[in-house]
Parts: structure tokens; sequence; C-alpha cells
């Protein structure tokens, strides 16, 4: 009988390991055999820990459970059991998903190279050795592609760029570097299926000519560090990295390397000078890191999640992934539903689902049940879209219309009892706190910000036409995202919560 | 046991042999370093600064532009609360108000007594069960005012 218990750090932390060893404690008591496999979840973080048992059917699942539910799941045999959810692809949240980037996560052992191949894996990998750069660049190009972290560039463009620099030496620098709050699409992939990403890595190495890797990875996900890193050295024993690649002869080596918990190296050049061991300073641009990006040699940074889906690009072709998708944003997109939600977790789907859609229909609404008030989406430098914008399309182009972005399609759910007054003045701290201190808008304007939002709390509605030149000023001047964007979540707050920075607003009844 | 400066030495040059032909070894020394003492002693600096050939102001301005990078030893425990949107969403702003009151104590600093150290974080990935800790590397999930009593009697605070 196999069973999974995950293993990503979300159903750990909520007691996934406690269940696990029941499970195994109550086969041993039992003298049963089983074979307990920790794979990632399957996103539907409300139902974890989330038991599921292999049957001929598929698999069935139990969810949330506890370490005390588990003696009573093996009485009535992993049937019939107040936990009993039914088979796990039958669940609504599993159907309605067009799952192709996070294919195999919650599905597989992201440790076992075999059963990665066996679910599709190095399918992709195995064509683009069949193809020259210059195939695979065309391939992703036509995809419709674009940079997962939040800036949308298409990739095959990017990869364009390095695959024509001429150098020695030129690199794939994997931006795992998630510090977006609502986001963790990053840190499931590298839990749940790391060689997607270690695949996608190769590929980009064959189509660039580099033959060298890094993933910027955080601190703050020790779990996800060390699964990937020992998929990594599983994946080297497997041929799938070294000087000869599934026996083609072709060179691709790969290693993490951890932050140190600044938030602005989520940036790519403050990414790059902190992987070279330098402060995680931004750099102007030009030159772009294509061209001379790390050790100033052509570098391709593309995000987690970019990275991991270009195996399904090749696999399946361009024109299949193109097919999904609205306007400019082609194929899928993970969102992570967080916050204060019924129901919270990461869904893949189509861009081009409205934000109504997804907050109350797939996220169910508030966890407290409470109306929902605003929800900020694309992270800290996301902007905050109330109810009358719900009717907003998931898309890049769609979201720069309505003053906000998409970023790495986080999106935190807040109730009624929020105050965006404190949510604004917190972006500026925010801000002020991580800025890298290179430029002036994000170094002083964001700690001018905070004793301005002081103000306005304060009472003071004489300052709020300062905060919006503030805006203006850091929006316009400033080096990178961090001072550029902060303005987004402050601003919005202001124009769609008018009331809360003049003192007429009226406290939410208790 | 306090170190002295001999044995640090020791420690910090055979770190800096296992670093010998790293791409960019900084960052990856300064973790080791870490790991070896639970913080970056001063006296490892210069030494840090001739093994690269780097100066020392350099290697100090690395050092103190990462938050995870400790001057001083932590507390036996290490309590991580995410202060960010999602979990502020969901209270995190009135549990770490609650473990602040019940340590006596403010982020970054440590109980008298060395037994915890409080640190803001800001997030863990764990948005969809918010709010979110961390207790010496270890995830919780949904945390609220009992929950932190619970894990900080369980380290014998």
């Amino acid at each position: 009988m196999r069973i999974y218990v995950p293993r990503d750090s979300a159903a750990k932390a909520l007691g996934a390991d406690d269940v696990a060893k029941a499970v195994q404690a109550e086969a041993a008591r039992r003298g049963l055999d089983i074979t307990l496999t920790r794979n990632g979840t399957r996103g539907m973080v409300w139902l974890e820990p989330l038991l599921e048992v292999q049957t001929e059917d598929g698999r069935r699942a139990f969810g949330p459970l506890t370490a005390a539910d588990v003696p009573a799941l093996f009485d009535a045999e992993f049937g019939d059991h107040p936990k009993a959810l039914g088979l796990t692809d039958e669940l609504p949240w599993m159907m309605g998903q067009t799952r192709l980037t996070f294919a195999r996560v919650g599905v597989i052992d992201p440790l076992d190279l075999a059963e990665y191949e066996h679910h599709g894996g190095l399918a992709g990998l195995r064509k683009a050795l069949a193809m020259t750069g210059e195939q695979i660049v065309t391939e992703v190009t036509e995809s419709g592609l674009r940079g997962r972290g939040g800036a949308g560039f298409p990739t095959g463009i990017k990869w364009k760029t390095v695959a024509g620099a001429q150098a020695e030496q030129k690199y794939i620098v994997c931006n795992a570097d998630e510090g977006d709050s609502a986001t963790f699409a990053d840190r499931m992939l590298m839990e749940g299926d790391p060689f997607t990403l270690i695949e996608g890595m190769v590929i980009a190495g064959l189509a660039t000519g580099a033959t060298k890797g890094y993933v910027y990875a955080r601190s703050e996900y020790p779990d996800a560090n060390a699964v990937f890193a020992e998929a990594i050295r599983v994946a080297r024993e497997g041929g799938l990295l070294g000087t000869d690649i599934l026996g083609s002869g072709k060179t691709f080596e790969m290693e993490i390397r951890i932050g140190a918990g600044a938030y602005v190296c989520g940036e790519e050049t403050s990414l790059l000078n902190s992987l070279e061991g330098k402060r995680g300073v931004v750099r102007a641009k030009p030159p772009l890191p294509a061209l001379e990006g790390f050790l100033g040699r052509p570098t391709v940074v593309n995000n987690v999640i970019s990275l991991a889906t270009v195996p399904v690009v090749m696999s399946h072709g361009a024109t299949f992934y193109k097919d999904f998708g609205l306007g400019r944003s082609r194929g899928t997109i993970p969102l992570q539903i967080a916050g204060n939600v019924k129901h919270g977790g990461l869904y893949e789907c189509a861009f081009g689902l409205s934000l109504g859609e997804i907050v109350e229909g797939i996220g169910g609404g508030t966890a407290s049940g409470r109306p929902v008030k605003a929800v900020q989406v694309g992270g800290p430098l996301g902007a905050y879209f109330p109810p009358a914008l719900f009717d907003t399309p998931f898309g890049y182009e769609e979201f720069a219309g309505a003053d906000g972005l998409v970023g790495h399609a986080g999106l935190t759910i807040f109730d009624d009892t929020a105050d965006m007054l404190e949510m604004a003045r917190f972006a500026m701290e925010f801000c002020a706190i991580e800025s890298c201190g290179k430029c002036t808008p994000c170094r002083i304007g964001a700690v001018r910000g905070v004793e301005t939002l002081e103000r306005i709390a304060g009472g003071d509605a004489s300052a709020i036409p300062i905060l919006t030149d503030l805006c203006n000023t850091m929006k316009f001047g400033s080096l990178c995202a961090l001072g550029g964007f902060t303005p987004y979540p402050v601003m919005s707050a202001l124009t769609h919560f008018p009331d809360e920075f003049t003192g007429t607003h009226q406290e939410a009844a208790e | 046991m306090p170190l002295d400066d001999q044995d640090i030495a020791v420690r910090v040059e055979e770190i800096l042999a296992t670093h010998d032909g790293v791409e960019g070894p900084l960052l990856p020394i300064l973790h080791a370093i870490q790991e070896a003492f639970g913080y970056v002693p001063r006296a490892a600096l210069p030494q840090i600064a001739e093994g690269l050939n780097l100066s020392r102001a350099e290697v100090h301005g690395v050092m103190t532009f990462y938050h995870d990078f400790r001057e001083d030893p932590a507390g036996r425990h290490v309590l991580k609360l995410c202060r960010a949107e999602a979990c502020k969403s969901m209270g995190a702003d009135r549990v770490a108000a609650h473990a602040r009151g019940k340590l006596g104590i403010d982020w970054h600093e440590t109980t008298r007594d060395g037994t915890v150290t409080l640190e803001p974080v800001f997030c863990l990935g764990l948005c969809a069960c918010a709010p979110a800790a961390m207790i010496d590397g270890k995830v919780v999930g949904r945390i609220d005012e009992a929950r932190v009593d619970a894990l900080l009697t369980e380290v014998g605070k």
C-alpha cells in the first residue's frame, strides 16, 4: 500500500511530520507493509496535512489530518472516514486547473528521478538535445512565455541576446529569491518537483551556450534548499548534469547559493552582485545582464517558474502552450491565493480569469467569513484592488491598465477589518528597511513616506498632497522596482479607500 | 564557552580553504562562519579580507548589508515571526505584540537569560496558512497567541 504525506513546508507547518510519523508507527503496530512517500503538496493548503492513499480507482485524499486521526484511518481501511475527501483528481480545486508547470508537484516523490521520467520528465530535454540552440530559442520565443518573476519580459528574447553574445563562459542564473508576501510557487516547485527546474536550466544552457548555472535561493526557505540541493546531487548521479548530459556529450553544471535575508536581492542586478559576493546593491542598466551579468559575462537571469515551464514548452511544443491564455499573456499562471482566505493555496490556470472569480470563486472568500475589503496582487509592491475592480481579467496588460501589476501572481486577501492606512504605512516601512541605499528616491523617500503617513494617521490631511508628490518622485526616479513600485500599494490604498486617509472613516463594526 | 581569537582563526582558515576556487565566495564563506560559530566574529573579518584579497571595509560592508549575519551570538533559540502582508491579514501584528510582551523584548533582541532571540522575517512562503513563524529553523503555520505560549514553554521560557 502506498501512502503519501507531503513534505512541503506548508504541510509541515501544519503538522505533516507528525502525521507521517503516526502513519509509520500505526503501520508497524499492525504489521502492515506500506510505502510512505513524502510528496510535494497538491496546493490545497487549507486541507493540509493532506494524506493520500493509492487505490485501484486512483488516489484518495483525507484531510486536514492530525496525528490523532491516523489510527481511525487505518481502522476504516482508508475508506469511510469523517476526513475522507474522495478521489484527489476529482476535487473541484484540482479539476478546475490546467497544471502544466505544476503537473507533477504533489504527485511524485520529488527526489525519485525514475518516477519523474515516468511522469513525463526529461521529454523536453531529450527534444532539446536533438535541436540546435537557435531552434530551442525559437521554440521558447514562439510559446509566448514571459518572465514569471513579475517583469513579464519575453523569455525567448532574453535567451536570444545571451545566445548571440560571444564569451568564453556564459551563465544561467535562476532567481529563486521569492521574497514577495503571498508568493510560494517557487518554494512549492523546488520542494515538490525540483527536477523540472534543473531540466529547464539545462535546456536554457543548451539554448544559449551557457555551461554553468546557479540557483540563488532564500535563507528563509531551509526546507526547499535541502530538497533542491539533494535533487542536484541525484540529477548529477543520474547523468542529467555533468559533462555528458544524458549521453549527449554536452556539458552543464549547477549549484545552489543561499541569500542572506535581503529582499532587494530578488531584483536581478542586486542578485548578481550578491552572487558575486558583494553588497546586494542595484546596478544601473545598461549594460544588460544578458550581455554583462554574473562576473561581467553574458547571463540569463530567469525566475524559477519561467525556467520550470520550459520543459513542458519543449515537450508539448510552442503552439500547445501558446493556445492557453489571454491577449499577450500566454500559457498558464500559478495563482497563489493567500492571506485571509477560506481556500488558500496554489491554483494553476490559463491567464484570463477575473479577479473576482479567483477571490470569491476559487478562494471562497475570506477565512474570517467577513466581506472582502481589498486584495493585494503581486506582493508587497503590488496594488490593492477593491471589490469594485473584481472584473479585471488576470493578465499583465490588463492589470497594468488598472494601475496594478500581476507580479509573481500572489494574491493577499483582506477582510473588512483591514486598516488601509496602516497597510500603506507598512509598504513604506518595508521599503525603508529593505532599500539597498543606492538611489535617493528609494532610500530617503521611503523614510519620508513613513513619516508622512504617520502625519496623516495623526489627522493631518494636508500631508496627503505631499504623499502623492513623494510617490510620483519614487515611481519615476527610483533605479529599480523596490522604490519604483512601493507607490503602487500606497497610492492604490489612497485612491480606493480615501476615507481612511482623511479621518472620515468609521471603523468596521466588530 | 567563549572562543578565543586563535580558535576562530584556525576554523576560519579551514573555511577559507574549502571555498578555494568558488566563484563569488564571500556569501558562502560568511554563511559557513555563522554556521560554525552562531555569528560572524569581528576577528574573522580581516582574515577573510586577506584570504579573498579584499579590503576590510568591503568585507564589513557585505556582512552588514545582509539581515542574516549576526555580529553577536543569538539566544539559544531563535523565534522568527513573519511581519509581511499575508500574515498581517490574519493578525500577525497582534501575535507579534503578544510575543514581544510575553518575552519583554523588542525585535532583534534577546531575553536577558539568553533563552530566546526574537527576529522579524519578511515571508516564509507560508502565506496560505498565515500567520507564519519559524522556531530554530522549524516552520509553524497559523500561529496565534496560545501557540506562541506553547512554543515558548517548549523551549523553557
